[in-house]
């Protein structure tokens, strides 16, 4: 995975210095790189082998090397909880949360970027610093207004997979703008003024140029708006029901008054943590790269 | 791919730190040909994102204030507008450090400092470590970059939920390797109640935190540009001194804005103490913002539980504005 070096140029791809790094540099750095990819493992270690126990081996003495190996809890979560519907339902939102949001993101970015016009300082700004609400804050209220909106017009957010799927995208929107404005800022304007010569109106210069030059970018920001959606707590422990419940809440089913079912816990998150983590390391270099021309310039 | 970055002690030829985003907006403005008609074109393009800021932070926001002179009970859930006002009511009491009430927020107002501060201190140093250490090629890099991402991409459940597991005081590994393999432990401790839940807490935190910070930070060096290591190497410098000399005064503008942005995250967190301990934490880990969940949703006292959200914000943004202040104005004589 020498993949950051292809999409960033050949600049930093070789040894920096041409100068061999001192035994104390080399030392330093196997010890530091083994200890933290320890520290990083262990709990996937952990979940990987304690969903291949039987239950009574999870609950007694914690084992290194599984005793006995079963793929039954595999088996078992669909049954415990309705892990499928949550499994559909997180998809749903998360997908939809996802393209609604680079969508919104793109068309606004392409604005601050491109367009001088008043009040953009104020946007940007305050786009920005709803990153620092604290979640809480905003939460109470949200509740009430979705419960009235239903109570008033009919349209049914709180509770609903749309109420979910509003507040999830513009949880990621911020972000998702300021990494977009500086991705757009970096590819050449020359490019889109040639397509507006050539006829093209300002939204297909958008389009046919300035998005297909910024792949990278766009990708970034869809797995950090993908990511954003799938894992969050809070808000999906306050406004789902028994029908639109996510995974981040229904995972605590395994939980019951007595007991908990520790090997189909383990075996449940890593169901639901395989795809996006598979899909996240295949992208990962768009991050990285994204990052590079947008975020951290 | 405009590598921007400057670099305040070796590259002053850059457009110089402070001036960057604004300054290069405006110079390239009047670029833009008289002919593309702009009209109200930007507006239209900015509409759906402020619609849905303003339905889903603005005004939330607002009302939250608004909330938090009133006296909101769940009698009034459905009708909100019909609490009475109370004036600084909700506020006397969230800060009436003598009542039980002001007592316990500054105690978890405390709490999330040094959580905060711990936590927020070990993600960057390991991030800054690891990201420094695979800056060169070696075989296994890309192996290495990918493992330390997972604790970023694994959703926040899942993860918390496994080191959950790990801190189980009978069936888990913590105690299996303390106690029973290593006997540091008479008794196999209690990890998610009681006073040694903070360090869980710490643990967990960094280690979903610090890849993000890992990220952000390989990122940045990717913007150095390599000449600088050429020239100091010529110059005879070595390694570790290439490392303080040239790599981290480079990324002084990333950090600027990763330790703020980890603060934040940080000091707000609600996931990690949530799956953790479930909704009523341990008082040695009673994050603020579990501490107000709690106050609004289980005692069912919204307008005290919003008055201590506005608190948090005022708190948030005076730290945000100082930190900037500072952290600009450093920049800024580093770079003269």
């Amino acid at each position: 995975m020498s993949s950051l070096t292809r999409t960033s140029g050949p600049r930093r791809s070789r040894t920096r210095s041409p100068m061999a790094a001192p035994q104390s540099f080399l030392w330093t750095r196997r010890i530091v790189l083994t200890l933290l990819a320890g520290f990083v493992l262990l709990p996937v270690y952990v979940m990987v082998s304690s969903s291949l126990k039987p239950l009574q081996d999870v609950s007694g003495k914690f084992q290194w090397i599984p005793s006995t190996l079963t793929i039954q809890p595999y088996f078992d979560i669909w049954e415990t909880v309705p892990l499928a519907r949550y499994f559909v339902n997180s998809l749903i939102v998360a997908l939809s949360a996802t393209v609604l949001s680079v969508t919104i993101a793109v068309f606004a970015a392409y604005a601050v970027s491109r367009y001088s016009f008043r009040g953009k300082r104020v946007f940007t700004v305050t786009v920005l610093s709803t990153q620092m609400f604290p979640g809480i804050l905003f939460l109470l209220p949200l509740f009430l207004i979705f419960v009235n909106i239903g109570s008033s017009t009919g349209v049914a957010l709180y509770g609903s997979r749309g109420g979910l799927i509003l507040t999830y995208l513009t949880f990621s929107l911020p972000f998702s703008i300021w990494m977009l404005i500086g991705y757009f800022d970096s590819i050449p304007k020359d490019l889109d003024e040639a397509a507006l010569v050539d006829g093209c109106g300002p939204v297909g210069a958008l389009f046919r140029v300035v998005v297909p030059a910024a792949v990278p970018g766009i990708v970034a920001v869809s797995v950090y708006s993908f990511m954003t959606a799938w894992g969050e707590v809070l808000f999906a422990s306050v406004m789902t029901n028994d029908a639109t419940r996510t995974l981040s809440v229904g995972l605590q089913g395994y939980a019951t008054q007595n007991d908990v079912y520790w090997n189909q816990v383990m075996a449940a998150s890593l169901v639901v943590s395989v795809p996006i983590v598979a899909g996240f390391l295949l992208l990962q270099r768009y991050l990285v790269a994204g990052l590079t021309a947008g975020a951290v310039k | 791919m405009t590598a921007t970055v400057t670099n305040p002690e070796v590259d002053k030829s850059a457009t110089g730190g402070k001036s960057r985003g604004t300054g290069d907006a405006r110079r390239r403005l009047p670029r833009i040909p008289d002919r593309i008609r702009q009209g109200g074109l930007p507006y239209l393009l900015l509409l759906p994102a402020v619609l849905l800021e303003l339905l889903i932070h603005i005004v939330p926001m607002i009302i939250g204030i608004v909330m938090s002179f009133r006296q909101l009970t769940q009698f009034f859930i459905n009708n909100w507008g019909a609490a009475p006002w109370t004036g600084l009511d909700n506020y006397r009491i969230a800060v009436d450090f003598d009542a039980p009430i002001g007592e316990a927020l500054l105690h978890s107002f405390f709490v999330t400092c040094v959580f905060t501060f711990f936590s927020v201190g070990f993600a960057w140093l390991l991030g800054t470590a690891a990201a420094i250490l695979l800056q060169e090629s070696f075989r296994g890099r890309g192996v290495l970059r990918a493992i330390f991402l997972v604790p970023y991409a694994l959703p926040v459940y899942a993860a918390v939920i496994t080191w959950a597991f790990m801190f189980q005081r009978d069936n888990g590994l913590i105690n299996h390797v303390l106690h029973d393999q290593l006997g540091i432990t008479d008794e196999p401790s209690f990890w998610l109640i009681g006073d040694n839940s903070i360090y869980t807490l710490i643990i967990v935190s960094v280690w979903k935190g610090w890849p993000f910070a890992f990220l952000m930070l390989m990122a940045g060096l990717q913007n150095i540009p390599r000449e600088l290591y050429e020239a100091a190497s010529i110059d005879g410098a070595g390694i570790w001194q290439q490392i303080r000399r040239i790599t981290l005064p480079s990324l002084r503008p990333v950090n600027q804005v990763l330790v703020l942005v980890l603060f934040l995250w940080t000091f707000n967190d609600f996931n990690t103490p949530y799956v953790l301990f479930g909704k009523s934490a341990p008082e040695s880990a009673d994050l603020i913002s579990i501490h107000i969940y709690q106050s609004s949703f289980v005692t069912w006292n919204f307008g005290t539980g919003s008055a201590m959200s506005v608190l948090l914000l005022l708190f948030l943004l005076v730290v945000t504005a100082v930190y900037l202040i500072l952290t600009s104005r450093g920049r800024k004589g580093a770079d003269v």
